[in-house]
């Protein structure tokens, strides 16, 4: 308490009006909550976390190690090198999920990756085997890796392999293909394999000799930068396409492999402004991988969807998913397609917004935002509400239009009950139909009912000496 | 069915834009078809897929603009409309303040907006915790006026706060003064050396009224809502509110108003109060202890200060009569010291908020003999506001206890100050003017407050009641028109 008599205090106030009122009366700075009520029927499991003694510091450590954690591409390896996968198995984005459950763009991407690994020779005999159940699948994330839309990794696809010294982790996330008709989109036509058969011989191996070269690329400092260049690392990576391949080049160019060659990668590089997605999502997985496992913390450290579920996991509890039906997004159609033929959320690629970038950095790419549907003051909104959800920032990665406050980070489950809102997301558009490819962009939440079941774990793991 | 396609050379736009555009133009009537984009190779594509035909030589940097429309003069309105489109400047450009108006949805998000220290919560009561955890984990000192919080909610929360150096006033703190900020129902007071640590909301606002009543000012009134002194508790928000006392330079006496604590908490409250440098009273409202006055007389001698005696209005109260006192309240606290008061002359009263010994009165508090209503009480404060802020409840009652032959006397409590009603006197005036039935009012307010205490007063007097500015003296006023059987 200060000397001076009604000087200086601030207060705020959650409730009733008049309080606030009759303190503004007074002279006194009054910031009134803009409150609701908790997400009914979470009340009494919001109670017992929020009175969980262990919350705060867990939280704080949480996001210590989330902003603390390194991530540089150390190596690019074949799945059976970096990740020891086997003929007849294969990864998916989101939570676990059985073959019959699985929606449109998955199975058009199994089918492809199939065929790819000559397992069959034609997509109808593919699925004749899947159908019958001749292949296994887990999600990536168990093994520390993520892949955009269908996240669909076999064993002969080339991998970026990150590392973070800080904690000694590694993860892993596939080379992007580019846009339109590719197989994380569920495409499996001739010329989608044809790709992923130029990527296995040429990309891949080229990017492993320049990587190798370059001694590691620090994609932490890059998507420092990205956020100052108008990309927000989800749905825009032109800057930081640009800036790996400005690392790159060197390398390549010194590799002495065919002119041609080196020119074909280049191009292709140059050519997909979301190259660089592939290596923003494994950066943020060792920053959440790193915020995992704290009891008692209530930070989100994954948001992944496979299609037909979203699924979240949660600091505190681990590897434990919490998941709800996926939502169709809303957004932007390319051509004649419209939301009948958008198949509802799916991939890995939320890790971004789960690291604090993508949709939570919206401010910071006023380029891609009418994909909101909406304006710049919209997208400033966006940001400032994301604030909101998480437990604090991320200093390494500051947005000049927010005045270099960094990035909003560590979304917190009980801020999402407490308050309704949910984490904004900005994704891809798979069509709902095997074989398809990209019909849209723009802008989804998570279902309410991933927080609301992990608030019960939550609740349920409290010590009973933590919170009387 | 019209078609067109058309290519605009060195007109380069960003994919989302012409996405919306080709929205735009699809939702016109007429329109069943259109695509503006870059010619990509993945663009080109799906304008082939559309079933338009693909135009030779183009480049990245070419504007493919592509629709079908039931007629030609459907086309020339959809190119109108890509036109205009592209023209214009995109909505909300430049509106970029918009956005720093995010209200903030909880208290940490407030918290982070603003250099606060303190939160005032009065979420309903079941979910009320939840709103002070995250004060207190937001590095707030929280006062939560909210009632019906758990006690193990509270102990929980009074362990977060103390933990944290943090004080935490409630749950059920209807009052509390902070820099000479009154927050929840609390009194205007003058700056001074008194420093308030209340487990009892009325007690304090009439402790307040009290020493401002002898030119004694408070520098603060630290509530800690009402079981803070119970064995559940131990005082825990009481301890880090004198603590908080003793080291404001401002406080040179402090006083801790309370019911009787637990014995076992009573040492615990007397051990910390004898660690203080500050000098500390510690009044306790109970049978044999000091009513809220004496306390307050106490406070003044403690402070070296002039204790001026509480005022009276009104003329000379009618000869002792027969008949029953009925207390109308508004404030538990002062209800409770009237009770203390007429119980120790009169016998056992019956109450809704019975003393100890007391008789407790059925649901629908029918009066029996010497009757004391508390219409604070929380079973008559569901689903209607507090009487302090509509009187409507107690005016019913006080008009039939006016006009029951068996009621020899009413005894009301008027409580002013912020967020109370506007100007209770003049409800209750002309009810007291109508009957011959006398009426005490023990009037708690300051000179300063919003309602106006002299005001307020001469209303009154003016209808015929006698008012006191102490609720004791005005409880013994009351009381000395009851005829004795010994008598």
């Amino acid at each position: 308490m200060t000397a001076g008599h009604g000087a200086g205090l601030t207060v705020v106030t959650a409730g009733a009006q008049m309080f606030a009122d009759s303190l503004r009366a007074q002279g006194v700075t009054t910031v009134e909550v803009a409150w609701s009520p908790p997400v009914p029927g979470t009340e009494d499991a919001l109670t017992s976390v929020m009175l969980d003694r262990r919350r705060l510091e867990a939280n704080a450590k949480a996001l210590a190690a989330m902003t603390s954690a390194g991530a540089a591409l150390a190596d690019v390896r074949p799945a059976h090198q970096a990740l020891d996968l086997q003929p007849g198995h294969f990864l998916h984005a989101g939570p676990p999920i059985a073959w019959d459950q699985m929606p449109g763009p998955l199975r058009g991407a199994l089918i492809g990756a199939v065929v790819f690994e000559g397992l069959a020779a034609t997509a109808e005999r593919a699925e004749a085997q899947l159908d019958a159940g001749d292949f296994t699948f887990e999600p990536a994330h168990r093994l520390g890796a993520v892949g955009p839309m269908a996240g669909v990794v076999s064993r002969s696809m080339w991998m970026f392999e990150l590392h973070d010294e800080v904690h000694g982790h590694r993860s892993w996330c596939s080379l992007n293909e580019g846009l339109g008709k590719v197989l994380r989109y569920g495409a499996y036509s001739p010329d989608v394999i044809e790709r992923l058969r130029w990527m296995r011989d040429v990309l891949g191996p080229a990017l492993q000799t320049a990587t190798r070269a370059t001694g590691g690329i620090d994609i932490v400092a890059i998507i420092a930068q990205l956020v100052q260049m108008g990309d927000e690392g989800h749905n825009r990576n032109r800057a930081g396409t640009l800036m790996l391949l400005k690392e790159l080049l060197p390398a390549l160019i010194r590799s002495g492999l065919p002119t041609g060659d080196i020119a074909d990668v280049v191009a292709f590089i140059s050519d997909n402004d979301h190259f660089f997605l592939n290596l923003v999502m494994p950066a943020c997985k060792l920053m959440t991988v790193a915020a995992s496992g704290f009891p008692g913390s209530t930070v989100v450290t994954t948001m992944a969807r496979n299609g037909t579920d979203f699924g979240i996991q949660v600091s505190g509890l681990g590897e434990e998913w919490f998941t709800g039906p996926a939502q169709v997004a809303d957004g932007l159609y390319l051509g004649d397609y419209g939301p009948d033929d958008a198949n509802p959320d799916i991939g890995d690629s939320a890790i971004t917004e789960t690291a604090g970038i993508g949709g939570f950095a919206m401010a910071t790419a006023p380029a891609i935002v009418r994909l909101v549907g909406g304006s710049v003051s919209d997208a400033l909104a966006t940001t400032r509400r994301m604030y909101d959800l998480c437990v604090g920032e991320n200093p390494r990665w500051a947005l000049p239009i927010m005045d270099f406050r960094g990035t909003p980070t560590g979304i917190d489950v009980t801020s999402v009950l407490r308050t309704g809102h949910l984490p904004q997301i900005n994704t891809g558009m798979a069509g709902r139909v095997a074989g398809v490819g990209q019909v849209g962009a723009g802008l989804v939440s998570p279902p309410m009912e991933c927080f609301e079941s992990a608030i019960g774990a939550l609740a349920a793991a409290v010590p009973r000496a933590a919170s009387r | 069915m019209t078609r067109q396609v058309e290519v605009r050379g060195g007109s380069y736009r960003d994919s989302v834009g012409l996405m919306q555009v080709s929205r735009d133009l699809r939702a016109l009537a007429g329109v069943s078809s259109a695509l503006v984009a870059m010619a990509t190779e993945l663009n080109v594509d799906l304008l082939v897929s559309m079933g338009f035909e693909q135009p030779s030589g183009l480049g990245p940097g070419d504007m493919i603009v592509a629709i079908e429309a039931d007629d030609a003069d459907a086309v020339m309105r959809a190119r109108e409309a890509l036109d205009s489109a592209l023209a214009a400047r995109p909505a909300g450009t430049g509106a970029t303040d918009g956005s720093a108006d995010v209200p903030p949805p909880s208290i940490a998000a407030a918290a982070r907006r603003t250099p606060a220290r303190l939160a005032l919560i009065s979420t309903p009561g079941r979910v009320a915790a939840i709103d002070a955890a995250d004060a207190l984990g937001a590095g707030l000192d929280t006062m939560v006026f909210s009632d019906n919080v758990t006690i193990e909610h509270e102990v929980s929360l009074k362990e977060t706060a103390a933990a944290a150096g943090l004080l935490l006033m409630g749950p059920d703190c209807g009052t509390a003064v902070v820099d000479g900020v009154g927050l929840g129902f609390a009194n205007v007071v003058r700056p001074g050396p008194v420093g308030i640590v209340a487990a009892s909301g009325t007690g304090a606002q009439h402790l307040m009224s009290l020493l401002d009543g002898a030119g004694i000012g408070v520098a603060h009134c630290l509530g800690v809502g009402g079981r803070d002194l119970s064995s559940d508790v131990r005082a825990r928000s009481t301890l880090v509110a004198m603590d908080r006392l003793d080291a404001d330079d401002e406080v040179s006496t402090i006083v801790v108003v309370s019911k009787p604590p637990a014995s076992e908490v009573a040492g615990i409250v007397t051990a910390h109060a004898g660690r203080l440098a500050t000098a500390t009273v510690l009044g306790y409202l109970g049978a044999g202890q000091p009513d809220l006055t004496a306390t307050a007389e106490r406070v003044a001698a403690a402070a070296g200060l002039t204790w001026v005696p509480p005022r009276r209005w009104g003329g000379p109260l009618p000869e002792p009569r027969r008949g029953f006192v009925r207390g109308l309240f508004v404030g538990g606290t002062l209800c409770d010291e009237a009770m203390l008061i007429a119980a120790a002359e009169l016998g056992a009263v019956a109450s809704n908020i019975p003393l100890e010994g007391g008789r407790r009165l059925d649901t629908t508090l029918t009066a029996s003999g010497h009757t004391f209503i508390d219409f604070g009480d929380d079973t008559l404060t569901v689903g209607r506001p507090h009487p302090m802020i509509d009187p409507s409840l107690r005016l019913e009652r006080l008009e039939r206890e006016l006009a029951d032959p068996t009621c020899a006397v009413v005894l009301l409590d008027i409580v002013l100050g912020l967020g109370a009603h506007r100007d209770p006197a003049s409800d209750i005036a002309p009810l007291v003017g109508r009957y011959d039935t006398p009426v005490v009012v023990a009037l708690v307010g300051t000179r300063d407050d919003p309602q106006g205490l002299e005001g307020q007063a001469a209303t009154l007097v003016h209808a015929g009641a006698v008012v006191h500015a102490s609720n004791a003296a005005a409880t013994r006023d009351a009381i000395a028109v009851i005829q004795r059987s010994s008598t």
